[in-house]
């Protein structure tokens, strides 16, 4: 808590200096006759005057907060009460963890005796360093403040260097984009090598059987093969869903954009848009409370075998549905795309409407439906709540659409939740699904919008 | 030229009176029609499919606003020895209702009325709605006073229609004397094991906080990064590569982001788990491209003619950008910031991979408290065995799209109020 209070302390000083830079610079730019002789605004000197008061302490903050945490520990080793603890580097390394939560208020009781003995040390060696720390930083806040101060003078380029400033704020929070991409791909290549230095990575992808709970020793571990995870992903999110999606979303966007009057077409586009703005959780509700077990009664009545409450078909066909207006979004701009000339003449040739559709827009539009069809695709085999919620855990092999298949982000969250241990098989296995998924997306998304944009290019 | 002219004369103008000619006519436009139909087909289908969600939805989750009551007699002067109502007010009001004994009492009065096994006809927290009767009003001590009390979830279930056999004969019994009431737990009241204490403020809470963490992370994030790339950034391979990133960002599945958020944030840096921080983090990793996009094209639909007038004045490119480009293009910014915000709203499986999945009976106190979120306690409910919490589910998504719906028509009606056409 005492670090949220630093921090708006350091803020109001700032604030302060602001005050006391812009008072000092109005002064002189008033008394100033001759125009010009002044570089900057007074804000800008008020800006400068901050700038410099919060940015050093600021910085030294964080240093101090990466820094400190090694200091402590010194500080608590030297204590008397040091000298009882085992030498193995484990056990004192866990011990010294416990005293640290517990003097930290993370943690009430302590389950080593030795580690309820370095409370007192640890809780000393804190409060002395944050002291050091806080004052520190005051100090910092006010030498620079007071330096910054001293140095506005009429001929200060104060603006150009609030400038700089600014410029690099705006280049390293355009980085974070950067550095989170390399980060989601760092974890799961780490990760994932963790993985496979215990199971192979023939075994992980091509392996026909999964089944991670009755994975038992260290090494010659089985039941990771991923290949009813990648057919169940494949057979919901590419087959099923498609099979709803595609013609739905197709024949919507023709209907809206061909033949719709513009009122109509008002009305009907935002209500379709809707549609992906549910919230999967919702889908998955619905899938699992409503459409599963119509589809299960369904196929029982007509005497269909292995029909299950949690069907690849009910997951299938509610995410069809959430897709529907990504495809239909997608096709109505290629079908948009297609120059008027192309349909002008198909229609003065003495085509029927629906002709030129069949004939001439659609195989003009194609690359950019296809395109769109591979967007949605690479969607729904990311897509989790769905699935989670109606698809099942049982990893089968089967084209059969009333029985429950599970797929690959099921898997993760099933890996993931509950009691986990960081360093099992179980656990990292998630991110090499991971890994397998974010790949598979990565480049599915770069061949559609390679399609896509090839074919806009043939028409302008 | 010669055969040209033999062509023509050998060749007769198509009669369009003909009967093959009127047949192939009619043909295509039957064709044409089934088309358009199709068409139109799809369109009511995939509307229909939403009208079907939503009716399912209202029409299972408007129950779980309301709650099955029965009366309740209790003679409070004979049960508490005579307590008077200042004793309940101000600031020693509830430590004093506490050291009274409500529970008792209350389950006293059941028995007396409804026989020994009474108490199971009524909600084990029944007792906290005397509780809170008496806060509310404590004139009521004074005097013998019937109050409604929520029934056992079973119970309830069966009277407002598919119960099992047993609660079905009980609610047959009681028939006269069951009332349906405002189920105010519902608003209030955090998560609990049974359906009839559990409500929606603990989630709601949660959410809120997780949201405004994304949303002071995520907004000068993106809205930094598409006035850098739009305004500053020069054409080379370093940009490309921030701009291919974002792209990138913006198609990767959500869970994706949910194990980045558990092996950076949780593992790396130690940051607690459930924690509405590392949520919030989480989901500003997530919404922030779409910030960034929808930014780019706000401000890439400022015409030039202002930043060329701005200069032309002798404004430094900077105030050009932060004077004039930037208050220009932020009800675009804001529109898309508020739809990446609802989508983050929406937004389950990246939260179920950082531990926002615990049973947590409180609302959070704070950003590194355990927290759960709306769409979590949504799907946590959905796995409850027990049938009462079918309409309470229901009920939390209703909630839910009502945030959603708001949150999009604010964004409907930022741009059609404040976007300028140029």
């Amino acid at each position: 808590m005492t670090g949220s209070i630093l921090f708006l302390l350091i803020i109001v000083l700032g604030g302060i200096a602001w005050f006391f830079g812009r008072v000092k610079a109005t002064r002189f730019s008033a008394t100033n006759p001759k125009r010009g002789t002044v570089h900057s605004l007074p804000n800008y000197h008020g800006w400068y005057v901050a700038l410099w008061a919060i940015g050093p302490a600021l910085l030294f903050l964080v240093i101090w907060n990466i820094a400190s945490p090694a200091l402590i520990t010194d500080a608590a080793l030297a204590s008397p009460a040091a000298e009882q603890l085992p030498q193995g580097q484990f056990a004192r390394g866990a011990i010294l963890a416990e005293a640290r939560s517990i003097a930290s208020g993370e943690q009430v009781r302590a389950f080593n005796p030795l580690s309820q003995s370095m409370v007192e040390p640890y809780k000393a060696a804190i409060s002395y360093y944050q002291m050091i720390g806080m004052v520190a930083a005051l100090l910092l806040v006010f030498a620079c403040g007071v330096f910054a101060w001293l140095r506005i003078k009429p001929e200060l380029r104060a603006r150009t260097k609030i400038e700089r400033v600014t410029m690099m704020t705006l280049l390293l929070a355009s980085l974070i984009a950067t550095i989170t991409t390399v980060g989601i791909f760092a974890s799961l290549i780490f990760e994932s090598a963790r993985f496979f230095s215990m199971v192979s990575p023939i075994d992980f992808l091509f392996g026909m059987e999964w089944n991670p709970k009755a994975v038992a020793g260290p090494r010659g571990e089985t039941g990771f093969g991923a290949i009813p995870l990648f057919w169940g992903t494949v057979f919901i999110g590419a087959i099923i869903a498609m099979i709803v999606a595609i013609p739905l979303g197709l024949m919507s966007a023709i209907y809206l954009t061909q033949y719709a009057p513009p009122n109509f077409r008002a009305w009907m586009k935002p209500i379709l848009e809707v549609l992906a703005g549910v919230p999967t959780v919702v889908y998955g509700y619905f899938a699992a409370l409503t459409v599963a077990p119509a589809l299960r009664d369904f196929a029982v009545s007509i005497g269909i075998s292995g029909a299950s409450s949690e069907s690849a078909l009910a997951a299938g066909v509610v995410m069809g549905i959430m897709i529907i207006p990504f495809v239909s979004s997608m096709a109505d701009d290629s079908i948009a795309a297609v120059p008027s000339a192309m349909r002008d003449g198909s229609l003065a040739m003495g085509a029927t409407k629906s002709e030129t559709i069949k004939k001439v827009l659609i195989p003009a539009a194609l690359p950019g439906v296809v395109g769109g069809v591979l967007l949605a695709v690479s969607r729904a085999i990311g897509e989790t709540m769905i699935v989670v919620m109606a698809a099942g855990l049982a990893a089968n092999m089967t084209a059969n659409p009333f029985s429950s298949v599970t797929t690959v982000t099921t898997q993760i969250v099933q890996l993931l939740t509950g009691d986990q241990e960081f360093d099992s098989p179980k656990t990292l296995a998630a991110f090499a699904l991971g890994l397998v998924l974010f790949i598979v997306t990565l480049l599915l998304n770069l061949i559609a919008l390679r399609v896509v944009k090839k074919y806009r290019e043939a028409y302008e | 030229m010669n055969s040209a002219v033999a062509f023509a004369e050998e060749r007769n103008p198509t009669d369009w009176q003909s009967d093959a000619m009127q047949k192939r006519i009619r043909k295509r436009y039957a064709s044409e029609r089934r088309f358009k139909a199709l068409g139109l087909g799809a369109i009511v289908l995939s509307a229909g499919f939403l009208a079907f969600l939503l009716i399912v939805m209202v029409g299972n989750g408007l129950r779980g606003f309301t709650q099955t009551e029965l009366p309740v007699e209790i003679d409070f002067p004979a049960m508490t020895g005579g307590a008077s109502p200042s004793q309940f007010v101000g600031a020693n009001g509830s430590a004093n209702l506490r050291s009274l004994g409500v529970q008792d009492i209350v389950s006293t009065s059941v028995q007396i009325q409804y026989g020994e096994q009474g108490t199971e006809l009524f909600s084990a927290g029944s007792w906290q709605t005397v509780q809170a009767a008496i806060l509310d009003n404590p004139g009521i001590v004074e005097s013998r006073t019937t109050l409604y009390l929520p029934v056992g979830s079973e119970i309830d279930v069966a009277y407002k229609g598919d119960g099992n056999a047993s609660a079905e004969k009980t609610v047959e019994e009681l028939k006269d004397q069951l009332s349906t009431g405002f189920n105010s737990n519902f608003l209030f009241n955090s998560d609990a094991t049974d359906p009839m204490q559990v409500g929606i403020w603990g989630a709601l809470k949660g959410s809120l906080i997780t949201m405004f963490i994304t949303l002071i992370i995520a907004f000068p994030i993106g809205v930094f990064s598409a006035l850098y790339l739009e305004e500053y950034a020069p054409k080379n391979r370093f940009t490309d590569l921030i701009e291919v990133s974002i792209n990138n960002l913006a198609a990767v599945p959500s869970i994706i982001f949910g194990l980045l958020g558990l092996a950076v944030f949780l593992n790396l840096f130690g940051l607690p788990r459930s924690a509405a921080l590392v949520g919030g983090l989480t989901l500003a990793l997530m919404t922030m491209p779409v910030i960034v996009i929808s930014g780019r094209n706000a401000i890439k639909a400022v015409p030039p003619s202002i930043r060329e007038a701005a200069l032309g004045i002798g404004a430094s490119q900077m105030q050009v950008v932060f004077h004039h480009v930037l208050p220009l293009a932020l009800p675009g910014i804001l529109t898309g910031t508020i739809i990446g915000m609802a989508r983050a709203l929406g937004e389950t499986a990246p939260l179920l991979m950082i531990g926002m999945r615990a049973f947590i009976a409180t609302p959070p106190g704070g950003i590194v408290e355990p927290a759960t979120v709306l769409p979590v306690q949504i799907f946590l409910w959905s796995d409850e065995v027990n049938r009462g919490f079918v309409e309470k589910t229901s009920a939390a998504i209703i909630v839910l799209l009502l945030f959603l719906l708001t949150m999009n028509a604010l964004a409907i009606y930022l741009r059609n109020r404040f976007e300028t056409r140029w």
